[in-house]
């Protein structure tokens, strides 16, 4: 973990309630994609949790979804603003287990999650395939930016208005895949831990107090005992949590 | 100058002390600074049994500080004894305080017992006032013969020194001060968290799966440090003070309001180093007001 300072230089509405912030600052805390960052947003108390969609040693991307005055406030900012960012925090996605054909799973908000592990499985010449899941077209965001990596991509939507009409679980079935990684609603999760015909890990979101294992806010019940899905998560494989 | 204090006839190098449930049993800090620089600090509240706590949703924002509904979730006391103090051995060198809870007199008195033995507590601080679960801790903390009795019977067979922490949720916290002292309490800390809730407008229901939590937070300092002013006036037992310090200039008010050590809460769950910032800015802050011995002000506020 680093507490940094940390200045806002972009800062991209992608739908109308899902920023992509881009900050300027020491990243080099994080080690592994699925980590997450807290950011302390001036007039709030708590800072907020969000996983990290993108890090360099001197850049870091957050996608923010609008949620509450917190969200707004952060995702209202102009460039040049600064902001106090906790980085490295969780564990992130083991990609060692990934093999040749990773299968990863986003839906909605949950889908910048994994853009890192997308572009750092390609970088160890994987051939990952991303499956992006919305609600429908005009709320799609990233997939671009999926394609762009080289990742073979394909977009499930309820509608079916863009991509293939559906959910994004029926990837499963869709592809053979050697291991899966998602993140994304519970509902979502929850299949995948049931259906996965390989091993998995899931990123969790949680309502968190300090992010880094001291308040024990975030905990959820597992196979293993009690666990902070802050500090001994936010990544779980499957068959770990206790749904 | 000096910076140093004496609780319980220990003595501290500064008198800055992370509260409990704010620090776990203090590995996750231990990670990013080297926590020797505390003066000490008190442990994760520890029962009998492991817990799990209360469900979430169990932590909330407020302006100016946080709610909690955590609920006393720990490992239980055998495993705190075998693995997180023998783990914490090897980071932290100093007496650790050990935060006691229960859900009755007998299981307070046995967590007391077990860890009053452990060679690296150097504190016994009777948790009697978490507002987050039910049948136990405020239980006890909201009558004078509650909190007597539990300090009584903890007296009788512990050998450290117990510190009795007190709930502001009552309508005199002086006459609980006075019958923890009468009880043989060796000192008292001051205050635990204020019961509080908030409701989603867009649910309308209450955002905590517990309903109620607790407030912590620079919102409730001036509170706390209103108690713990009359507390000094009640008692002549050392009082920790607590709630709400954020800042080296807020443990000067809590000192010259009677605190003999100073608790750090919340302030570390939004700045991890937080407690050592507090304690780098001390000397800094002594200086702009002309203390050199930081136990000169002790209750200084009360002269004249």
């Amino acid at each position: 973990m680093k507490k940094g300072t940390f200045t806002l230089i972009k800062n991209e509405a992608l739908v109308s309630d899902l920023h992509r912030l881009t900050f300027a600052g020491d990243a080099s805390a994080v080690t592994r994609p699925g980590m997450f960052a807290e950011v302390e947003i001036p007039g709030y108390f708590l800072r907020r949790p969000f996983s990290v969609a993108d890090a360099s040693e001197n850049s870091l991307t957050l996608a923010v979804r609008i949620r509450g005055e917190g969200t707004a406030a952060l995702t209202g900012a102009e460039t040049g603003a600064r902001f106090d960012i906790l980085t490295g925090l969780g564990n992130g996605f083991d990609l060692d287990c990934a093999f040749e054909r990773p299968l990863l799973i986003g839906g909605g908000s949950g889908v910048p999650a994994l853009y890192m592990a997308c572009r750092e499985l390609i970088a160890r010449g994987a051939k990952p395939i991303a499956a992006l899941g919305f609600n429908s077209a005009a709320e799609s965001f990233y997939v671009s930016d999926f394609a762009a990596l080289g990742a073979e991509t394909v977009v499930y939507t309820a509608d079916g208005s863009l991509g293939r009409r559906g959910v994004v679980t029926d990837a499963l079935l869709d592809f053979d895949y050697s291991y899966v990684y998602a993140c994304g609603a519970v509902p979502m999760l929850q299949i995948i831990d049931h259906e996965a015909k390989s091993g998995a890990q899931f990123s969790l979101e949680a309502r968190m107090g300090c992010g880094f294992g001291a308040c024990m806010g975030c905990t959820i019940e597992t196979a293993n005992g009690p666990r902070r899905v802050c500090k001994d998560g936010p990544v779980f494989r499957k068959g770990e949590i206790l749904w | 100058m000096s910076t140093s204090v004496t609780l319980c006839g220990v003595k501290l190098d500064n008198p800055v002390i992370p509260a409990s449930g704010t620090f776990g049993y203090g590995h996750e800090f231990a990670e990013i600074y080297d926590i020797n620089c505390l003066g000490t600090f008190s442990f994760k509240g520890t029962t009998a049994h492991p817990r799990f706590g209360n469900q979430t949703p169990r932590i909330a924002d407020a302006t100016g500080g946080m709610l909690n509904s955590v609920g006393l979730q720990n490992p239980g006391v055998d495993a705190v004894i075998s693995e997180e103090l023998p783990k914490l051995a090897k980071v932290f060198k100093k007496p650790v305080m050990a935060n006691v809870c229960g859900f009755s007199v007998g299981e307070y008195v046995e967590v007391a017992e077990k860890l009053d033995a452990c060679a690296q507590v150097g504190w016994i601080e009777l948790n009697v006032s978490c507002p987050n679960v039910h049948g136990g801790g405020m239980g006890f903390g909201t009558t004078c013969e509650g909190a007597a009795n539990v300090t009584r019977e903890v007296k009788r067979v512990v050998k450290k020194p117990v510190i009795v922490k007190l709930t502001p949720n009552v309508t005199d916290i002086t006459s609980i001060a006075r019958a923890c002292e009468d009880a043989g309490a060796d000192a008292l800390s001051l205050i635990n968290t204020v019961l509080a809730m908030r409701i989603d407008p867009a649910t309308r229901r209450p955002v905590l799966a517990n309903v109620t939590g607790g407030l912590s937070g620079p919102a409730i300092f001036p509170l706390a440090l209103r108690m713990v002013y009359q507390v000094y006036e009640a008692v002549n037992i050392p009082i920790i003070g607590m709630g709400g310090v954020h800042s080296a200039r807020d443990v000067i008010e809590m000192m010259l309001a009677g605190a003999s050590a100073v608790g750090v809460g919340a302030a570390n769950l939004v700045n991890p180093f937080a407690a050592r910032d507090i304690i780098e800015a001390l000397p800094g802050e002594m200086e702009k007001y002309g203390i050199e011995n930081l136990v000169d002000i002790i209750g200084g506020a009360h002269n004249g």
